[in-house]
């Protein structure tokens, strides 16, 4: 039973992880002026939703099968993720708005956060991967 | 960098331009439905059988849309859902539109038919290229491919080989053509049409070398008919220029256009606010005592100099040293001290060697440059041309391009040569005295710019140490030994232009420490300048106008660090499209501008040598192309550095097809009116269609202008004007959920073809709907049909809107809580309820449309939300709060003259502007109406010259190894002519490392603004409370880390330097301002609309609205007082205000910059009361009144001409009120007097005490 929670959460953490690198590289694709600032939000809000029930989801997993300390780590995250989702003014386009996206230096604290989520991911993946060598060597 | 490629068309680019170029002309010709919904064919097979319509307007639609079966439009035959309402309005064949002549017969069943000929295969072409454009992210991502390629085309080294240019462009051997048709686009401030004059003058050249581009031909006949060139020279004569003979005789013997000292010359030197439009010789006028400053070092420097560089110098100096005495200045008429006569023969010798010498050189050089045999006779017409407009600026005294060498030896590029010259002491000195080091500069440059003039290719190998350009000259080639003497002599006088100065006591006067406590006059008496950049003369003189483009630090801190510690404010205000009364306009093949950066190049680069000039904002050292050689100007070749570009910090360059992703596109209007119960009630559309009839001719645009007109209530109606129809017809789509176009073509139709039929309609508009009881408002679908119509074309759309939009997509609640409106605690709803009007704006953007409103409401209508589709889409927002024609005449006068200027000004499409600085410096955020398509490119849909825009800056690298910075925006746009045109405004600035100076730089009003738009944006991200704070926070920081920089003072009062004394003051209106005070009672719509004007408003405008001027009008005397076109105009000294200002006795005028109050005490004069109102006693004067008479006494005339006077200085003419003591409109004027105290704010020295307590906590 724990394997298969830790198998699904490292698939689970490679799509986060594939995100990360997608909204890194979208942001410095418009960075670089590559694309225009529209594409850019309309490409990344696309994924903000699927990002956030993705890491809600391996959370509220980690609480129902009682790993504290995973969960704990994790909550962080995910409650950012939310907080980002709901404070989102009603009038912009979504958590990336390509008309503020350049203001401010909103990019540069965009590039930032994927960056740690990045590094965060990364160290989860780790973890699962470990937990479920562990889980199926007692198995 | 790319290209400032102008229409951004994701999709469009995606293809190859021309291709894209042809398909776009042919959907314009055909107004092909571009839109993703319009699916133009089948709505155009079916089509073809002619429908039968009804008569009226009454357009049973459900018939033309049978045979497509598409459904889209909800079927109305008359007893439908609407039916009971159109049939009774419309369907009635000549009553409700039958007012024009020709009468409102059944002549419509060929409507659709002549929908059907759209030619098929053009339906899906457009929608090919065009349709895909909204939803398809992946077409946006290949958006950049055609920018590589422009930059590539560019930074391709063939490119700037000496004659590739001219032949890798396609053109003939045009490549001299470098003109100077000048002017054209002068327009006087208040002028209402300023673009007539536009584009004429270079008419010839556009046909010789611009004809390559496919595509063109609608073009050519707006181009043709040069303008005489007299018109050019009309802003000039009403000045007597005042030292005339001397620059005259320069000007006769130089051989090159002084005509710019004239132009200069010409303001009186008070007049400046209006005329100092004349560019970078502004700056002299504005500040004279610190051009003093600067000046008396110089003789000393100079003196000092000459043993550093080289022995060789001295001779060079010898020569140099005969003219120094000559008091150089009296060739800058606008320095007031100019009257030091200079002895005529001198100069006249002086010129005469000069003149000598421009032959020389245009006889013996080999001349590569093969234009100048070839086009011979065009090129000296052109330069007649040029010569008489006159727009180039000081060719007089040569330009010291390098002061590069200030730089501390950071050219790791440069010439060998440099680098064997050990650095010849450019150690930027800090500032303590700054004179010195400019003055340094100049030294150093000056013999450099005359240097290299010379062809012989030894001589540029011998070319040595940089600093003394001019050294080889007289020892190695003898020869030119004359020359580079007179070169000298001529520099001398332009270094020691300064020479007049006054004093140079290192604490310059804006450092001096006021203490605010104590001062109770701290407002001056005359207007506030902006100060000028602490720069040595020749800069001063080249630098951009204040008017266009500020900073709010004139001296810019070496490092963040330092900027931090100041507490002030970092960015930029510009002001890009204001109308010019004197702008150089350039054609020439090739503009030049950097390799790596993209910069323009401007006076302030570095010529190395005659070949190579070094980029000031990347120090990049690029070539110098074969074309930018030969000087017009002079007729003479080798002579870069006079080149009107590298004279003048504001040029227009006319753009080649390689600014254009397609061809330059016609100007197109379309009108989207509400004219719902509400609209109709109010009444404007009387106003607006008499005001479109009355401006019909003036709407700038050429043969190949569009109108169109959409008018809605819950459904949204069309109008047919194609040509040939007996007269216009309406057509309706009922079906707002999912709009579109009724007919392809025929919506948007030509001005001049169709203009019988569209004064028939704007004759017919406002009786249509006087009848109507539909009381609902589908603006957002409205809003779509008018994107789907404009998007194959771009243009204006100006929305008229009464009411909140409550029908379809983007409809909106009512937010405001009438019981809040005097909430001291929090204000909601500042920003936006919905996205729509945003996507719709960016969409919009996308297509070069942009979206001006018209909020004419008596209710809360949100404008907060409304706004946005004017905001992104680079749009403007008029708001006329309790609209009402017959109840509110005041307001209605208003949009009456709001209108006229709006139809006449100037406008330019399909923009966009990038703002480049010097490495180092960094933009981080925007502020204004646009939308910022990539780090540093604004897209402008359109640009009018009302539109200001405001930069925040940052320093990123320390500027310690260069102490100038400089900023260049460059706005390309397509003018209304359709030529495409790039304005670019250069500015430089000294960078400065200590704190003391950077308060001494501090521009107070230009700090005030970006304070107030970045208020405006902390109000809607955050809370409004969060801005107060942020803006009482700004002064407390700032004033405490300046007492912190001067520690023996004392701390018994508030201290602030001269440069910041009205900071307090200014923030403190702020704080009072509509839109950002509270516990006054404030309507949500007025608080958002102000916002918007901070946001958008240039700052001239901006500074009045923040904080109004005061004048005392009832004893009004021509002392001090300036003459403008014979009128003399009274200068009364500015008031503070304050309650205290107000005597029983007296007569005040406020000034707000879009309205002007005139109150009147109650025990004012009789004979004021008499002479000017027009009425016996104050008690006989009427409680609303909006016009002074025009009477004949004198103080009648000294009143009216210093109100027209102030009227001139703005577009928008304000309506005046003319408040009594006792009426109850004078709470209006007193909620204005920000320095007293109200019921929810502090007076101004209670505001001082609060600053002084925070800063002492």
């Amino acid at each position: 039973m724990e394997a298969v929670v830790f198998v699904f959460s490292l698939i689970d953490c490679c799509v986060l992880i594939f995100l990360s690198v997608y909204f890194i590289i979208t942001l410095s694709d418009l960075e670089c002026d590559y694309i225009n600032a529209r594409a850019c939000c309309s490409k990344l809000n696309k994924w903000v939703i699927p990002e956030l029930v993705g890491h809600t989801v391996v959370t509220a997993l980690m609480l129902i099968s009682l790993h504290w300390f995973i969960f704990l780590l994790n909550l962080p995250v995910a409650t950012w993720n939310i907080y980002r989702f709901i404070t989102v003014p009603s009038g912009n386009m979504g958590v990336f708005d390509p008309t503020e996206i350049h203001n401010r230096g909103q990019l540069k604290s965009h590039m930032k956060e994927a960056m740690i989520k990045l590094g965060f991911h990364l160290l989860c993946f780790f973890m699962y991967l470990y937990s479920m060598i562990l889980a199926l060597i007692n198995d | 960098m790319s290209v400032p490629a102008g229409s951004p068309q994701p999709a469009a680019s995606a293809r190859s331009p021309p291709q894209l170029g042809g398909a776009a002309a042919l959907g314009a010709t055909a107004a092909a439905p571009a839109g993703p919904g319009a699916t133009p064919p089948q709505q155009n097979g079916p089509a073809q059988n002619p429908v039968p319509v009804l008569p009226g307007y009454g357009l049973p639609s459900q018939s033309y849309l049978a045979p497509s079966g598409a459904g889209k439009m909800t079927s109305l035959p008359l007893g439908g859902q609407c039916g009971s309402y159109y049939p009774g309005l419309y369907a009635v064949p000549s009553s409700s539109v039958g007012t024009p002549p020709t009468a409102n017969h059944p002549g419509a069943p060929q409507v659709f038919g002549r929908a059907a000929p759209v030619p098929p295969a053009m339906g899906p072409t457009p929608g090919s290229l065009h349709g895909a454009v909204p939803p398809a992210p992946h077409l946006h991502t290949s958006a950049s491919q055609p920018y590589p390629a422009f930059v590539n085309h560019y930074n391709s080294p063939a490119m700037y080989s000496a004659s590739s240019p001219v032949a890798s462009q396609g053109f003939p051997s045009t490549c001299g053509h470098y003109v100077m048709p000048a002017v054209s686009n002068a327009a006087c401030a208040s002028v209402s049409y300023p673009s007539l004059p536009a584009g004429d003058p270079y008419g010839q050249h556009m046909f010789t070398s611009q004809n390559a581009p496919a595509g063109r031909p609608l073009r050519e006949p707006s181009l043709s008919g040069p303008k005489p060139a007299t018109s050019h020279l009309s802003p000039l004569p009403p000045a007597p220029p005042a030292p005339p003979q001397q620059y005259h005789q320069q000007q006769s013997v130089s051989g090159f256009n002084t005509l710019s000292w004239s132009a200069a010359g010409l303001p009186p030197a008070q007049d400046n606010l209006s005329r100092n439009h004349t560019g970078s010789l502004v700056t002299t006028n504005n500040n004279p005592p610190s051009t003093v400053a600067d000046s008396l070092s110089c003789p000393v420097v100079q003196n000092a100099q000459p043993p550093k560089s080289s022995p060789v110098v001295s001779t060079a100096f010898s020569g140099t040293s005969s003219t120094r005495t000559t008091p150089p200045a009296a060739t800058h008429p606008a320095e007031p001290v100019a009257s030091v006569p200079q002895p005529p023969e001198l100069l006249q010798q002086k010129g005469m060697q000069f003149g000598d010498y421009v032959n020389n050189r245009a006889s013996s050089a080999p001349t590569p440059l093969s234009s100048t045999s070839d086009d011979e006779e065009e090129e000296e017409e052109d330069e007649e041309a040029g010569v008489d407009s006159s727009s180039t600026t000081s060719s007089a005294s040569p330009m010291p391009n390098s002061y590069d060498a200030l730089e501390g030896g950071c050219y790791p590029d440069m010439l060998s040569s440099s680098a064997s010259s050990p650095a010849p002491d450019p150690v930027p000195e800090p500032d303590p005295t700054p004179a010195l080091t400019t003055s340094q500069s100049s030294k150093i440059a000056k013999p450099f710019g005359y240097g290299y003039p010379t062809l012989q290719p030894g001589y540029q190998n011998a070319t040595p140490p940089l600093t003394s350009g001019a050294q080889p000259s007289n020892t190695v080639y003898p020869g030119f030994q004359q020359y580079a003497q007179q070169y000298p002599a001529v520099n001398q006088l332009s270094s020691s232009l300064g020479g007049l100065s006054l004093q140079s006591s290192p604490p310059p006067e804006s450092l001096r420490p006021v203490n605010l406590t104590q001062e109770r006059n701290i407002l001056p008496p005359t207007p506030v300048w902006a100060p000028v950049p602490n720069l040595n003369l020749d800069l001063k003189k080249l630098n951009c106008s204040p008017d266009s483009f500020r900073c709010t630090l004139t001296n810019i801190p070496q490092t963040q660090a330092l900027l931090n510690k100041a507490k002030l404010p970092l960015g930029l205000l510009l002001h890009p499209f204001r109308d010019l009364t004197q702008l150089p306009v350039i054609t020439s093949n090739t503009i030049v501008r950097c390799r790596s950066c993209r910069t323009y190049i401007n006076p302030f680069v570095s010529f190395i040598d005659q070949r190579r000039w070094k980029c000031n904002l990347c120090y990049r050292v690029n070539d110098v192309p074969e074309e930018f050689m030969y000087n017009p100007l002079t007729r003479s070749y080798g002579e870069p550095h006079k080149r009107p570009e590298v004279q003048n910090a504001t040029v227009e360059f006319i753009a080649s097809s390689d600014y254009m992703l397609r061809p330059p596109q016609p100007a197109v209007y379309l009108f989207v009116l509400d004219v719902s119960h509400n609209a109709v009630e109010a009444g404007y559309l009387k106003i607006l269609c008499q005001s479109l009839l009355e401006n019909l001719d003036k709407l700038p645009g050429d043969s190949r202008t569009r109108i169109g007109f959409i008018t809605f209530d819950s459904t949204i109606h069309f109008y047919n004007l194609q040509e040939g129809l007996s007269q216009p017809q309406m057509l309706i789509v009922s079906d707002i959920d999912d709009v579109f176009l009724p007919t392809p073509d025929s919506l948007l139709v030509n001005l001049y073809e169709s203009k019988e039929l569209i004064k028939d309609l704007l004759n017919a508009l406002p009786n249509m709907f006087t009848n109507t009881r539909e009381t609902h408002s589908a603006l957002g679908p409205a809003l779509q049909a008018a994107f789907k119509l404009m998007s194959p074309t771009g243009g204006r759309v100006s929305v008229f809107q009464t009411q909140l939009p409550s029908l379809g997509a983007g409809l909106l609640q009512s937010r405001e809580d009438p019981n809040q409106r005097s909430s001291t605690k929090v204000v909601q709803h500042l920003g936006p309820a919905t996205d729509f009007y945003k996507k719709l704006a960016l969409d919009c953007s996308g297509q070069q449309t942009a979206v001006d409103l018209f909020l004419l409401s008596s209710q809360y209508s949100d404008l907060a939300s409304l706004a946005c589709m004017s905001k992104y889409s680079a749009g403007c927002v008029y708001y006329y709060p309790s609209f009402h024609t017959t109840h509110n005449p005041s307001q209605a006068e208003k949009l009456q003259k709001d209108l006229k200027r709006y139809f006449t000004r100037k406008i330019g499409f399909e923009a966009v502007m990038r703002i480049r600085c010097t490495k180092g410096l960094s933009m981080h955020t925007f502020h204004g109406n646009f939308f910022v398509r990539s780090t540093d490119l604004l897209s402008l849909a359109n640009i009018n010259p009302d539109a200001g825009f405001a930069v925040q800056l940052s320093i990123e690298e320390s500027l310690a190894d260069t102490s100038l910075v400089c900023f260049q925006t460059a706005l390309l746009y397509t003018s209304s002519k359709g030529e495409r045109r790039i304005r670019v405004h250069t500015l430089c600035l000294p960078v400065v490392n200590s704190l003391a100076d950077v308060y001494a730089g501090a521009d107070v009003q230009a700090a005030i603004c970006l304070l107030a738009n970045m208020a405006v944006d902390r109000s809607i991200s955050s809370s409004l409370s969060d801005a107060r704070d942020a803006l009482v926070n700004a002064v407390v920081d700032s004033l405490s880390a300046y007492g912190s920089t001067v520690p023996h003072l004392q701390h018994s009062g508030l201290m602030a330097p001269t440069s910041l004394r009205l900071f307090p003051l200014y923030v403190l209106a702020l704080l009072k301002q509509k839109a950002f005070r509270t516990g006054t009672s404030t309507r949500l719509d007025d608080r958002v609309y102000a916002m918007c004007q901070i946001k958008c408003q240039p700052l001239v405008h901006l500074m009045k609205m923040i904080h109004p001027n005061l004048y005392r009008i009832d004893r009004l005397t021509d002392e001090g007082a300036v003459h403008v076109n014979d009128r003399v105009v009274p200068q009364p000294p500015l008031q503070k205000l304050s309650a205290e200002k107000l005597t029983r006795e007296g007569a005040l005028l406020m000034d707000c910059g879009s309205v002007f109050y005139i109150w009147i005490g109650k025990g004012c004069d009789n004979n004021f009361i008499e002479d000017v109102l027009g009425f016996p006693d104050f008690a006989s004067i009427p409680q609303k009144m909006s016009h002074l008479p025009e009477l004949g006494t004198l103080s009648s005339e000294r009143a009216r001409s210093f109100i027209t006077w102030l009227k001139e200085n703005r577009p928008l003419s304000p309506i005046l009120h003319v408040v009594k003591d006792e009426s109850p409109a004078k709470m209006e004027f007193f909620q204005h007097l920000i320095e007293d105290r109200t019921e929810a704010a502090l007076s101004y020295y209670e505001f001082l005490l609060h600053i002084h307590q925070q800063i002492c906590k």
